[in-house]
């Protein structure tokens, strides 16, 4: 830095600047993709030059041609897990809305409910699984169930807390306009607990997926969960890495859109800035 | 011959267990008439909050009396407007949208505000503009000031008329420059509309420059210790409240609450 200011001379740093933070922007935003394409490269290096057997860690590329190989049978159990994944999703939604409503609305609920509840998502629910078995069969139904107990809890949680914490002196103001209790739930309790909610679908969505895949492993006859325990013991491990890839992609994708559904229903709350306001899950 | 509007009588307020709990209130007694502006100020900790909450019946008194419009209160009244220290503005909900709650709860607005849409909205621009938020009405909360977000908070207690304002340090949380503004618009809103106002402060100068009447409260167990006239007319400047007269109420509701905490201690 010279002590010189003259205008003219600003200007073309000035572009540059303009330029350099565009190029930084542009990197920024790419960098999700670069680590993934890297770690890819990476591994395939790796295997090539450890010379590592494919039945052991097959390389990306093997991966890759099994799964385009295969693509049929893999696009059949993606879309049977994905729609498992999905009604199960929905089910907890509306179970955990509805029960978080109740539970964070009343506090001799919230004691009562809460320590049983803790004591039930602690239950690991692949022990559940076989349970679910005997019940309903080996199946979708299981996947399902399975998906639906293992995302209800967050969303649970999230939304009751969201109403139990409004505060005490917007329920004093309103309780002096003569509001009753449904109407303090309505106006308040419910938009207020909305970023709760949202950000705990985020992680419904992601555990939903892996409930139901854990339980197509153990118990179904389709489902990508299902197609990568048949790969693993025909010894096809490419294929099997293949699903586990498939189900990444997939994993992104659902909670992408979650966070889309996030963005747009409560921009109130992060006023443009990602908190990452989450209890539980 | 202006009625009483709000009468408390050997009021006590014990809450947390009936025996073993924290007397809050004890023998307090005091009338607010009808249009009145009361101040309530003393120590802290001395039950003044507490006071507000049996006036409007969220918390109903232990023993005694409390009756608003000639009625005793035994349930929550629903002819209150209330503003705290802290706005709590709905954040989801831009400064209209605030204003509006109370019209979207109370009766009898809460049948005619579909109707009667137009004429209500018109009122809240109106409230709006007297406290010089016009301009932000489509703003959510977070891109006011403190100033302009306690300034909504008093729209909002007062959008729906009602004949009873209960204002619990409401400016506690602004600068000097900013509180002295908001003295201004809520003196001016006051005038306007004539509700019976509850004050509860510590900022005696507030209490001086806002109030018809100041009522000093002693040590927990609050009760009224000292009821002082403040004979200033109105509208009042803020100058007034560096004249002799102020002052000299200054200073002796001043000494009145330092002899009530050495008393404590």
């Amino acid at each position: 830095m010279n002590g010189k200011t003259k205008p003219a001379g600003l200007a073309a740093p000035a572009k540059e600047a303009v330029r350099r933070s565009r190029r930084r922007k542009l990197v920024r935003k790419a960098s999700p993709y670069l680590v993934i394409i890297g770690s890819f490269l990476l591994w395939e290096l790796a295997v090539w030059l450890l010379k590592i057997e494919p039945f052991v860690l097959p390389a990306p590329s093997a991966i890759f041609a099994a799964g385009w190989e295969w693509r049929g049978p893999i696009l059949l159990a993606s879309w049977q897990t994905f729609v498992t994944t999905i009604i199960g999703f929905l089910l907890a939604v509306a179970f955990g809305l509805a029960a978080g409503t109740a539970i964070g609305a009343s506090s001799a609920l919230y004691d009562a409910v809460y320590p049983a509840l803790i004591g039930f998502n602690s239950v690991p629910k692949v022990a559940v699984v076989p349970i679910l078995v005997i019940w309903c069969g080996i199946g979708t139904l299981p996947a399902i169930i399975t998906a639906f107990l293992i995302s209800f809890f967050p969303i649970l949680v999230n939304v009751a807390t969201g109403i139990a914490t409004v505060e005490p002196e917007l329920r004093d103001v309103l309780r002096a306009l003569g509001a009753k209790q449904h109407q303090i739930l309505l106006k308040v309790g419910l938009p207020r607990s909305m970023p709760y909610f949202f950000a705990s679908l985020k992680i419904a969505i992601s555990v939903a997926f892996v409930g139901s895949i854990v339980a197509e492993t153990v118990a179904s006859d389709s489902g990508i969960g299902h197609f990568m325990l048949v790969a693993s013991s025909r010894f096809q491990v490419p294929l099997a890495f293949a699903g586990l890839v498939v189900t990444g992609v997939m994993g992104i994708a659902m909670y992408v859109v979650a966070v889309m559904i996030e963005k747009r229903m409560t921009g109130w709350a992060t006023r443009g800035v990602d908190t990452g306001m989450v209890a539980g899950g | 011959m202006v009625r009483d509007f709000v009468e408390l009588d050997q009021v006590a307020l014990r809450y947390g267990g009936d025996v073993e709990g924290t007397l809050a209130l004890q023998d307090t007694s005091l009338t607010v008439r009808e249009g009145e502006f009361v101040a309530v100020v003393g120590p802290s900790g001395c039950g003044k909050s507490t006071l507000m909450k049996v006036v409007s019946g969220l918390w109903p008194a232990s023993a005694g009396t409390v009756a608003v419009n000639g009625r005793e209160v035994t349930k929550p009244l629903d002819i209150v407007g209330m503003a705290f220290q802290n706005p709590n503005l709905l954040p989801w909900r831009t400064t209209l949208a605030n204003v509006m709650l109370p019209l979207e709860i109370a009766e009898p607005h809460i049948r005619r505000l579909r109707r009667e849409y137009p004429s209500y909205l018109a009122k809240v621009r109106d409230l709006l503009k007297m406290v010089g938020l016009q301009e932000f009405e489509t703003k959510h909360p977070w891109e006011l000031s403190g100033g302009m977000q306690q300034r909504a908070s008093l729209c909002r207690a007062l959008i729906h008329d009602p004949s009873l304002l209960l204002l619990d340090e409401p400016f506690g949380a602004l600068d000097m420059f900013t509180r002295e503004e908001l003295w201004l618009a809520l003196q001016d809103l006051w005038l306007a509309r004539k509700p019976t106002v509850v004050l509860v402060t510590h900022d005696l100068r507030e209490a001086v420059f806002l109030a018809d009447r100041v009522l000093v409260m002693s040590n927990r167990p609050g009760r009224i210790i000292a009821d002082h006239a403040v004979d200033i007319p109105r509208p009042r400047s803020l100058d007034e409240t560096f004249a002799p007269k102020a002052i000299e109420i200054i200073q002796t509701l001043r000494d009145q609450i330092s002899n009530v905490r050495k008393s404590a201690t």
